[in-house]
């Protein structure tokens, strides 16, 4: 059992006599007289919003939800366990074949494993560790990564066995601080990243070029996803400043933005029709948030769920939402209803990472205990 | 959670807010009606108050949040792992054990959240007591922990061994159970916060909150407060339609025919439902009619609405729209060299496959080609999108084409469960998209431009 360790901690500017609380933890450097005033104004105009957005809200989704038969007895298990990673798996992602699967660790490999035969077909050693971001190429003919290296890098994915991936690797993306996710658009040419340096950005991958940067987040920004919308034009990320913001990637503007969460938005993921989407947080809690609405529906929690949110997706008919937590499990929601269906049990670390195949047959998590695990 | 802390070894912002909740769960542990019932507890010749067994603890946690037991047992671990109960037999493992062996809960003063964080004067006056006490009875890593300490923090060794001795002192006159209590908090504390061999850390919070910052979240908010919103109970109706829609597709929580692939390592599923196939599955035509982006995100529904507009004389529509897709998702550097082949075979007068876009749109197009970028066909594109979907596509669903495709479309059969289920069926591979896409090129030579290599194309 790994021992519980605490480093004494100092910030660079306030020194830390008693235990912080979270509001501590974001302490600011002290406001000149125009920045109070900016701050002020801000923040009384979201009070405002928060109250126009409360006027329409006439009804709760489980209300509307009771005529909705509820769901009987959940059975899933782990059918394959993908193990080769020397260290904590932080993130995957699918290929569209369907099982195929992309995966990244902390020792700064990344791998790439047929799920249904779990055998390994490529492997890249990247020149960082904590590579915390990766994708597959919807041609499936490539993958993307970065992570404390402050870059996304893409690898094309070539079959002769004496071809060293690395020698072939493509910069793309360069931000300021380490890359939290990344994610292709709709085809091999784009890539969408997000990052601690509070951005994030469109790139051009065959030049590298940045086409669009998101300027809106306070802090650090961990995840993003987009959206399947008949426009394919928006996004939305979330951040370790508790929002979570849906951009337009043709101008770059922040077009929606909540902040419900009471702590770092760790991932995010839109309904399969595009209308909402769902954030997992380390404040334990899930939440559905309707665009159309302009607010947040619904919360998954429950009191004995005590540990953060790492990692959210939806079933297929998005009528489930499956959550990879920070104490090992994943729990099952009923979105409708707003009641948890189930709980499985079974990596023996911390869940960093979970996706929902494309077909929607199974989905992946990928933990600190260093295999990734196929639900179905 | 983000990688600055980890890296960096703190996990404290995180941490807090689970151990507020864990906090919560104690407390309520210990309500005097609804709390835990607890008794005395022997521990060799003394009795130890105030203690209970692994398995009450997971009893109640069971019954207070319905859970089942397994989970319980999982919640209870936590508990334990993060010192808020601990174990009385057995105190270095931090485990719940399902049984009779005794636990306590730890006393607020010790609680990680309340001593944080754990000062290595502390941790040292903590050592020498034990040194003191009982010569040899440090552990091996305490024992390093002590010499290390002792060169670290040398210049204030003298209080260490003064306060050590007062500690020592007060102690011996607590009445034998006391002792015995204070000394298991102390020691369950100091396993788990003993403070880590590594120097003061610096840890960064950044935040970006400028003027600028500020300016654009006024901004933004007076943007949103002018927006139309939906009434709650219309948009909620929305998820539950689509629910039920795509119900019977969800093969979570439906199954999939013949077998789910993952559960019976038989691949049929997947090749029934290739992207190109002789017959579709009914499943799948079923699925063009829920919207035209399911029929155009298909390849075979994207090529049996070619097949129909062809029928129609309106094929241009697609071919454009396809066309304007491959300049949004394309590369960059080709973008000048695509606009103008949509010109050319789109938009000029007399061009092969002219579309039909109302004059303002097609003006503002024109004059938007003479500087060529990403977005430039935007509106014509959305145009002939809607143009499609509010007249081709309905009138598609009600066509023979539609219908006989659907009549035809194959119902597979479930699997039947193997006669001998432990004998389990070889695991084929399949051709890697990386291959099959290295050899397509190859046969092809050169792309033969925006139809060819579209940018939604996969060859699985």
């Amino acid at each position: 059992i790994p021992m519980q360790t605490y480093f004494i901690l100092s910030y660079t500017q306030v020194k830390i006599q008693s235990p912080p609380t979270p509001e501590m933890a974001t302490q600011e450097v002290p406001l000149n007289e125009t920045l109070a005033h900016l701050k002020t104004e801000s923040e009384t105009l979201k009070s405002k919003l928060e109250e126009e957005r409360a006027k329409l809200h006439d009804v709760e989704l489980h209300q509307v939800a009771e005529k909705v038969e509820g769901l009987g007895q959940f059975v899933m298990k782990t059918r394959r366990t993908l193990k080769g990673h020397g260290n904590k798996v932080l993130c995957m992602d699918w290929c569209k074949d369907k099982r195929r699967i992309v995966s990244s660790s902390q020792d700064g490999k990344v791998i790439v494993w047929d799920a249904f035969t779990t055998n390994k077909e490529h492997a890249v050693t990247m020149p960082c560790t904590w590579v915390m971001a990766c994708a597959y190429a919807p041609s499936g003919c490539a993958v993307a990564c970065g992570g404390l290296d402050n870059k996304c890098s893409v690898y094309p994915l070539s079959l002769d066995k004496n071809e060293n991936l690395a020698a072939k690797k493509k910069s793309v993306a360069m931000h300021t601080n380490y890359l939290s996710a990344c994610s292709f658009t709709n085809s091999d040419m784009q890539i969408l990243t997000s990052s601690g340096d509070g951005t994030c950005a469109l790139w051009d991958v065959e030049s590298g070029q940045l086409l669009q940067s998101f300027h809106g987040h306070a802090a650090d920004v961990l995840c993003l996803d987009l959206a399947p919308s008949e426009t394919g034009n928006t996004f939305v990320s979330g951040g370790c400043d508790k929002k979570a913001n849906v951009w337009d990637m043709r101008s770059g503007q922040c077009i929606q933005s909540f902040e419900t969460h009471e702590s770092d938005i760790n991932s995010v993921r839109y309904y399969p029709s595009g209308d909402a989407f769902a954030s997992g947080s380390d404040d334990a809690t899930c939440r559905l948030y309707d665009l159309r609405a302009d607010r947040e529906v619904a919360i998954y929690s429950k009191d004995s769920i005590i540990f953060g949110v790492s990692s959210v997706d939806f079933s297929l008919s998005g009528r489930l939402l499956f959550g990879g937590y920070n104490d090992y499990t994943i729990n099952v929601w009923d979105v409708l209803k707003g009641t948890r269906v189930s709980i499985l049990f079974g990596h023996e670390n911390r869940v960093s990472t979970l996706r929902v195949s494309p077909d929607g047959t199974a989905f992946c998590t990928g933990s600190w205990d260093h295999t990734l695990r196929i639900w179905a | 959670m983000t990688i600055n802390t980890l890296a960096k070894g703190g996990c404290h912002r995180e941490q807090m807010a689970c151990f507020r909740k864990m906090e919560k769960v104690i407390v309520a542990m210990q309500d005097p009606d609804m709390g835990m019932k607890m008794r005395n507890q022997r521990l060799l010749i003394t009795v130890i108050p105030h203690a209970m067994t692994g398995h009450d603890i997971i009893a109640w946690l069971t019954h207070k949040y319905r859970i089942s037991e397994e989970e319980s047992l999982h919640l209870g671990n936590m508990l334990v792992k993060y010192g808020y109960i601990y174990p009385l037999k057995e105190p270095r493992c931090l485990v719940l054990r399902p049984d009779e062996s005794p636990y306590r809960f730890q006393t607020p003063y010790f609680w990680t959240s309340t001593r944080w964080p754990a000062s290595e004067l502390d941790y040292a006056i903590y050592l020498a007591k034990k040194n003191i006490r009982k010569q040899g009875e440090l552990m091996e890593y305490e024992k390093e922990r002590y010499s290390l300490l002792h060169k670290r923090i040398n210049h204030t060794w003298d209080f260490v061994v003064m306060q050590a001795r007062e500690q020592l002192r007060a102690s011996k006159q607590r009445r034998k159970a006391d002792r015995i209590v204070l000394e298991c908090q102390e020691q369950a504390y100091w396993l788990i916060n003993r403070p880590p061999v590594r120097s003061i850390t610096l840890y960064c919070i950044q935040l970006y909150c400028n003027s600028d910052y500020y300016k654009r979240e006024i901004e933004a908010c007076r943007k949103a407060l002018g927006r139309n919103r939906v009434k709650s109970s219309i948009c909620l109706e929305g998820f539950l339609k689509y629910s039920e829609q795509y119900l019977n597709h969800d093969p979570i929580m439906q199954g999939c025919l013949p077998s789910n692939p993952w559960i019976s390592d038989d691949t049929a599923h997947w090749t029934m439902n290739a992207e190109i196939v002789p017959v579709p599955t009914r499943l799948r035509v079923e699925r063009w009619s829920f919207s035209f982006m399911e029929l155009l995100n298909d390849a075979m529904g994207r090529r049996e609405f070619m097949t129909y507009l062809e029928k129609e004389f309106s094929a241009e529509n697609l071919y454009f729209w396809q066309a304007c897709e491959d300049i949004r998702h394309g590369e960059s550097s080709k973008i000048v060299e695509k606009v103008e082949d949509i010109y050319k075979n789109f938009l000029a007068p007399g061009a092969a496959r002219w579309v039909n876009i109302d004059s303002k749109t097609m003006d503002k197009t024109l004059e938007g080609i003479k500087r060529p970028h990403r977005f430039v066909m935007d509106d014509a594109q959305m145009h002939i999108y809607f143009l499609m979907k509010k007249d081709s596509y309905p009138r598609y669903l009600k066509s023979d084409l539609y219908k006989n495709m659907l009549a035809k479309a194959i119902v597979p059969q479930e699997t039947k469960k193997s006669v001998f289920p432990f004998m389990r069926r070889q695991r084929h591979s399949s051709p890697s998209p990386a291959q099959t896409a290295t050899q397509a090129a190859e046969e092809e030579g050169l792309a033969k431009g925006a139809g060819a290599n579209s940018a939604a194309g996969s060859h699985f």
